[in-house]
């Protein structure tokens, strides 16, 4: 028998707090904020944990990269949020991936031109925030301009935003992960190198 | 604490959920519209239900909340879902602006500038800026999908062939972020400016008609007009008669049955506070200054 790891301890109040920080993460993209997030059982991060018991349940389908498919993220993604696992990319609303090269950046949903909501929102994790490449940031959210600096990109990360944000208000939407860290690049951000 | 027997801030979880994945959504394209599967509250449609889910979605047991009703603390509408919340959720609420955390209104923008830490969450009617124009959802849809906003501006197009300027008062329509046009409630045309890369996060909840959309801090709003006839906000050509104020919107007021009529500032906050620091109108110490103290 195995044993399954907790989720929230108090889910009302435990995920408001987690989406409060993600809704202050997406009306300021390239901020990192933390979450208060129980351990979530490797290799998912605790962040992306959070993020999938806050928002995540029967109704919104979940994508996997391979190193995520494991019998206990698995399960313990079902047990507390009753999601559904889905293999093609095409129809996650949410897309979580541990390895950031993993992500099927060209597969996801991008929401229709009438419906540019009914698109994925991808979690990467990566190695750090705050440290690494420095993105530079202009938009919605954003004063002037910000640096977010992310170490473990994947290649073509910055080339597929550029072509993301090209077919706003289309798009995907990210939020960054490491550890219990987390930064959202909504579609509406622009992003390049330096 | 809360209501016992009642989960935390009246929804269920579930309904919260896919209130916040919407909320995310509509951060991320500023202006657009997203659909959601509105609830029945404990009070009619139209009475502040959209904004109510939202606040209800958003808010946390260390917030403190502010509602205004036309900019006043004391309607009966402000006052009922002050204490809703308060009942729900626990939470500490204000009737200063500069206090709170989160601040739902109906028709209103307070006076006092608003900061990064605030959410200001609107009460909307009717979030489709074109509707007026343009009877059917499909066809609404598709104008917003293709950018076509030729029709709202031949609307106002008319209304200067007609009567020589642009008659809108409230629920003035914007241009969000450069691409979306959006209804901003029906606040009065004098409070758009204050949308316009406002520092504070702008949510927007329409409960019968099901949708919710917002606008990130920092985000360009602009308020729709020609280069040879630039937006005017609208606002009483008069000062507050209670505490004098020449900058704030003011409401009409009549306070007898021989036509007498006062001009006061709409926001009872703004009003209160200049009154409490000795600023004094030409009708200082009418009987409607108590009413709100």
């Amino acid at each position: 028998m195995t044993t399954l790891a907790p989720g929230f301890a108090d889910p009302p109040l435990a995920a408001q707090a987690a989406f409060r920080r993600l809704l202050d993460a997406m009306a300021r993209p390239g901020t990192v904020l933390s979450l208060e997030a129980p351990p979530a059982p490797p290799p998912l991060a605790p962040a992306a944990g959070a993020i999938a018991l806050t928002l995540c349940d029967a109704d919104t389908a979940i994508w996997l990269d391979p190193a995520l498919r494991t019998p206990e993220v698995i399960a313990w993604l079902r047990f507390h949020t009753g999601c559904r696992v889905v293999q093609a990319a095409e129809e996650a609303a949410f897309a979580f991936a541990a390895q950031a090269t993993a992500m099927p950046l060209d597969r996801l949903s991008t929401g229709s031109d009438e419906f540019p909501d009914r698109s994925a929102t991808a979690v990467f994790q990566v190695a750090r925030l705050g440290a690494g490449t420095p993105l530079r940031l202009t938009g919605p959210g954003i004063e002037t301009t910000t640096t977010l600096r992310v170490e473990g990109l994947p290649p073509g990360f910055i080339e597929w935003r550029r072509r993301n944000h090209t077919a706003y208000p289309r798009g995907v939407d990210v939020v960054l992960v490491a550890a219990t860290s987390i930064a959202a690049l909504p579609r509406s951000t622009a992003v390049t190198v330096g | 604490m809360s209501l016992p027997g009642y989960n935390f801030a009246y929804l269920d979880e579930q309904t919260k959920r896919m209130i916040r994945r919407a909320l995310l959504k509509a951060v991320a394209i500023p202006g657009y519209q997203v659909p959601f599967a509105s609830r029945e509250m404990p009070l009619a449609y139209g009475w502040g239900t959209g904004g109510m889910q939202v606040t209800a979605a958003v808010i946390g047991p260390h917030d403190v909340l502010k509602v205004i009703d036309q900019g006043a603390d004391d309607t009966t509408n402000a006052v009922s879902i002050r204490r809703f919340f308060a009942l729900t959720a626990g939470v500490r609420t204000t009737e200063r602006t500069a206090e709170a955390t989160i601040i739902q209104t109906r028709h209103r923008i307070p006076e006092t500038p608003l900061t990064a830490a605030q959410i200001l969450v609107y009460q909307v009617p009717q979030p489709e800026p074109l509707r007026k124009l343009e009877p059917r959802e499909t066809e609404t849809r598709r104008m917003h999908a293709l950018a076509d906003y030729g029709l709202m501006h031949v609307k106002l197009y008319e209304d200067i062939a007609r009567h020589g300027r642009i008659t809108l008062s409230y629920d003035y329509p914007v241009l969000v972020n450069g691409r979306h046009v959006m209804a901003p409630s029906p606040i009065p045309s004098f409070d758009n400016p204050k949308m316009h890369r406002s520092p504070a996060l702008q949510l927007f909840g329409a409960g019968r008609e099901k949708r919710i959309y917002a606008v990130p801090p920092y985000t360009s709003v602009e308020s729709l007009a020609f280069e040879d006839h630039p937006f005017h906000p609208w606002k009483a050509n008069e000062a507050c008669g209670l505490c004098g104020a020449t900058d704030s919107y003011l409401d009409e007021v009549v306070v007898d049955d021989r036509g007498g009529r006062l001009f006061v500032c709409s926001d009872t906050d703004h009003c209160t506070t200049r009154r409490a620091a000795g600023h004094r109108g030409a009708a200082a110490g009418h009987a409607l200054a108590g009413a709100g103290e």
